[in-house]
């Protein structure tokens, strides 16, 4: 099973090393830094387009909502309104709490059998602090970076890197002084902490058995993508001098569709170019992959229904008329008997 | 049958998986491991393909000739279909959160029972087959394998057919994953595809060609049933003074009433028809029984959703035949599932009925106001909430009980609070079993979705493990020594379950607590319980 990350790791290697040749030795900067990301935007909004209609052509036939809560019957039993919604108001206040806290993934339980042979089960939060982590320090890493993209800075992003970069860490802030010029001294604690979160997902895939057993190739190779992603960027911001001038003057380009010279192109580190490059592979990848569930999640039968179906019919558009056993075929079939044993029929005889 | 291992050796759970991945470990279809196939003759009367003799034990399964090509199709058009399937090939991470979710993982350790992988063994086909990365990785030598994809092989069929019949639909991972894969699902089309094949079991198919034919699972004809209820009123009057007719087929009642054909047929199941009969003899309900929809369960969800629509149709068909003005459903897992979420759909609108209201108390059943069914829990619940019954809970005071939520009515419906309170109004011993063993987190009898049936008991044991388990907590902490339910496939499976992991617990549904409880007009002093077991044990009966 090794063969797995192994896989993955060599890939995510190779695509850093075509980065860094690619624009250190063969000088296609213009390659990397602008057609890449083009094509690979492009790919990913048509990919998550294409995907996510596919999921919306096939309908929805039946309610499968699963209830985690009290239903709504009579009026003095207390309803779980969000377990169990039975509103569309219900159902999104469910489906918000599903997407923003990962209310299913917080109930997760680890189940064990004693050697006194008594089947336990204890709440296993760790998946769910490290998944919560992972996603949300990315969402800020994600938001941070569109400073590249945004000239002037809207406020929002700002205050996000200032309460972003609020822990300061003594030694940090000498090696901050010192790399960077964007005028921000301080520690952003959201890429630790995605990296970290990176590094708690990767390890328990590793680690419990159960987890490695069921772990694909496509389970590994997102988390080297990222570790390569987060990898290339913490070093560039803590220990390498680049220019981020430059790079800004390349994001504001590919922004505003007015790509600058290619001296400027020429002149950006090849760090900054795998980095780049590596998050155009995350993009181009994404709509084919499981990172899909980000979409899939809206889109999940048992999560998105209110459990009304026996208040409201739920229309299945492709009910179609089946063979069914008539009474009257019944009634053919044991009249007789019926008649004998004083069971009304509908035609005597 | 296959000689079962003791408990002590079966709790002795490996979860440690193979050394080999697991597409390179092939499934155990040995004996004792694999339900008995279906028998032609019950294909043939369902007019379902390929019927023919074969044992999973042949190497020959005798598919038809275009078998792949079939499975293709079939999946190609289930994922047209159904957006959750579509849905749930696509978005799983294999997190591993639903891993220990599983009763039957839980008590086999086998990682293809982790509802994930189970999910897997179908993903992998899907991803070869219908993906374009699976297509593209395809090109490269060991690219397959590397994408987690497959080519369909007769030895996936075989595995197919082992694991997609070691889920019992419970739905109790979809609770937990993050994005509400729900395997039932995925199970459910695993067995709409094999049975595209022709490859079924004989536990299923033989309820669903009965009930096809006679009306109920068990193939009991109109006149038997009637005898079998008659029967049934014969033993109350002997216990209880009180003579109850029961009408059939008849026309004009306001309430039809249907209930699993399982009560009717089986201890303790049968104890609990008594209790409905009981019960609606004592508020004076207008109802009737069907013989033509003589089955409240329905196997057909367990081979495929066209076979669920044919045998559900009965209840509306006869409700209109007979001119009731809505249905009233008796204690039935899957029943219930059927009725909340695909009845309905699938066989209505029922605008030939009224929305549901207790001609005892008034209350109207909002809840149910499309389908026009009610749960007997729900109405029962707003029975004693209005005082309408007489009750003698201290009859039950031999029992020290708890309550399993079966698995449908609890994840697919919500029924938790009302059977609880029932039970609470009719016995003054309840203890609840561990949190997270009860309601959503309920655990599967290990039997359901037609996997009660004899010659997987060792499987079944071990499926029953988390549930009996929990029982035996309380048996020890609490003295419980009787395990209520709203389930009749609950009724016929956890005797043997409890005389396995739990000596000493018997096994009722709610509605016998409930008929032992009821004090009825004009009743002779009751001496004995209904299933003619001495009373007065505790001398409690002379209460008020």
């Amino acid at each position: 099973m090794n063969g797995n990350y192994i896989f993955s790791l060599i890939t995510v290697v190779v695509l850093g090393l075509l980065a860094f040749f690619g624009t250190t030795v063969f000088g296609l900067q213009y390659l990397f830094g602008v057609i890449v990301p083009y094509a690979c935007v492009i790919w990913f909004v048509f990919g998550i387009l294409k995907r996510m209609l596919g999921w919306a052509n096939s309908p929805v036939p039946f309610r499968i909502t699963t209830t985690c809560g009290q239903q709504k019957s009579l009026p003095w039993i207390k309803q779980n309104r969000i377990d169990n919604p039975s509103t569309g108001i219900e159902t999104i206040i469910r489906m918000i709490l599903e997407i923003v806290l990962f209310r299913s993934l917080f109930r997760n339980t680890k189940s064990d059998i004693t050697a006194s042979g008594k089947v336990t089960y204890i709440w296993e939060k760790w998946l769910w602090v490290g998944a919560l982590a992972f996603h949300y320090s990315f969402l800020v890493v994600i938001v941070r970076h569109m400073r590249f993209f945004t000239d002037p800075v809207p406020y929002l992003i700002s205050m996000l890197e200032y309460f972003d970069s609020l822990f300061k860490i003594e030694f940090v802030g000498e090696v901050v002084g010192t790399s960077l010029q964007i005028g921000l001294p301080g520690f952003f604690i959201s890429g630790l902490v995605l990296l970290a979160a990176i590094l708690f997902l990767f390890s328990r895939r590793v680690l419990i058995s159960q987890v490695r057993y069921i772990s694909l190739p496509a389970d590994f190779f997102p988390l080297f993508l990222l570790m390569g992603i987060a990898g290339t960027g913490i070093f560039m911001r803590y220990f390498s001098k680049v220019d981020i001038i430059s790079i800004k003057e390349l994001t504001m380009g590919l922004a505003t569709f007015c790509i600058p010279d290619g001296a400027v192109l020429a002149g950006l580190s090849s760090v900054f170019y795998i980095h780049l490059f590596l998050v155009c592979i995350l993009l181009a990848y994404f709509p084919f992959s499981k990172l899909m569930h980000m979409g899939g999640v809206f889109l999940s039968p048992t999560r998105n229904l209110p459990n009304n179906s026996r208040a409201r019919r739920h229309i299945n558009p492709w009910n179609y008329p089946v063979k069914v056993h008539t009474y009257d075929e019944y009634e053919d079939e044991f009249r007789e008997k019926m008649i004998e044993a004083g069971l009304p029929v509908e035609k005597e005889s | 049958m296959v000689d079962v291992p003791k408990p002590e050796e079966l709790i002795k759970v490996d979860n440690k998986p193979p050394a080999k991945g697991w597409m390179d470990v092939p499934p155990d279809i040995s004996a004792g491991k694999y339900p008995y196939p279906a028998q032609p003759k019950s294909l043939k009367y369902l007019d379902l393909p390929n019927p023919r003799d074969w044992s999973p034990l042949d190497d020959d399964w005798q598919l038809p000739e275009n078998w792949k090509e079939i499975v293709h199709e079939g999946l190609k058009e289930r994922l047209d279909k159904y957006r959750s399937l579509k849905v749930f090939m696509d978005t799983c991470v294999r997190c591993g959160a639903c891993a220990d979710k599983c009763h039957f993982y839980i008590g086999s350790g086998d990682p293809k029972n982790m509802p994930v992988l189970r999910a897997e063994l179908l993903r992998s086909i899907y991803r070869n087959d219908f993906t374009a990365a699976g297509k593209i990785m395809s090109l490269f030598p060991g690219g397959k394998r590397l994408a987690g994809a497959r080519t369909l092989t007769k030895d996936i069929i075989k595995e197919w057919f082992s694991y997609f019949y070691q889920c019992s639909e419970c739905r109790r991972c979809s609770v937990f994953c993050p994005y509400g894969i729900d395997t039932a699902e995925i199970t459910m089309m695993g067995r709409e595809l094999l049975n595209l094949l022709g490859i079924n079991i004989h536990w299923i198919k033989d309820p669903v060609s009965n009930c096809f034919r006679t009306g109920n699972h068990l193939g009991i004809q109109p006149q038997n049933f009637k005898e079998i209820v008659e029967f049934f009123c014969e033993d109350i009057e002997e216990i209880t003074g009180v003579t109850i007719n029961p009408s059939f087929n008849r026309k004009g009642a306001e309430i039809l009433f249907i209930t699993p054909s399982g009560d009717a047929f089986a201890d303790p199941g049968t104890y609990t028809f008594m209790g409905y009969l009981l019960l609606f003899e004592h508020i004076g309900l207008d109802y009737t029984f069907s013989t033509y929809a003589s089955e409240g369960g329905n196997f057909g969800l367990f081979t495929s959703a066209e076979m669920m629509k044919r045998l559900n149709s009965k209840m509306y068909a006869e409700a209109s035949r007979l001119g009731v003005k809505w249905i009233l459903g008796g204690e039935c897992g899957h029943m219930w599932r059927v009725i909340n979420q695909y009845m309905d759909t699938m066989n209505g609108p029922a605008d030939f009925l009224e929305m549901p209201v207790s001609p005892i108390t008034g209350t109207k059943f909002e809840n149910a106001a499309s389908t026009k069914m009610v749960h007997i829990a729900e109405f029962t619940a707003d029975l004693i909430r209005h005082n309408k019954l007489k009750l003698d809970p201290s009859r039950n005071d031999h029992l020290v009980v708890t309550y399993h939520d079966s698995c449908n009515p609890a994840r697919a419906m919500g029924l938790f609070e009302e059977p609880r309170y029932v039970i609470n109004n009719v016995c003054n011993n309840f203890y609840e079993m561990p949190e997270s063993t009860i309601k959503e987190n309920t655990f599967c009898c290990g039997s359901g979705s037609g996997l009660n049936t004899e010659e997987i008991m060792e499987t079944r044991l071990q499926g029953g493990l988390p549930r009996a388990n929990a029982v035996k907590h309380v048996h020890d902490k609490n003295g419980v020594n009787m395990l209520s339910c709203v389930c009749a496939i609950d009724r016929a499976v956890f005797p043997p379950l409890m005389d396995y992991w739990v000596p000493g617990v018997d096994v009722t549904g709610v509605h016998e607590l409930v008929g032992n409880a009821l004090v009825m007009e004009g009743e002779i002093e009751r001496t004995t319980n209904l299933r003619f077991e001495p009373l007065g044990d505790t001398e409690g009966d002379s209460d008020e």
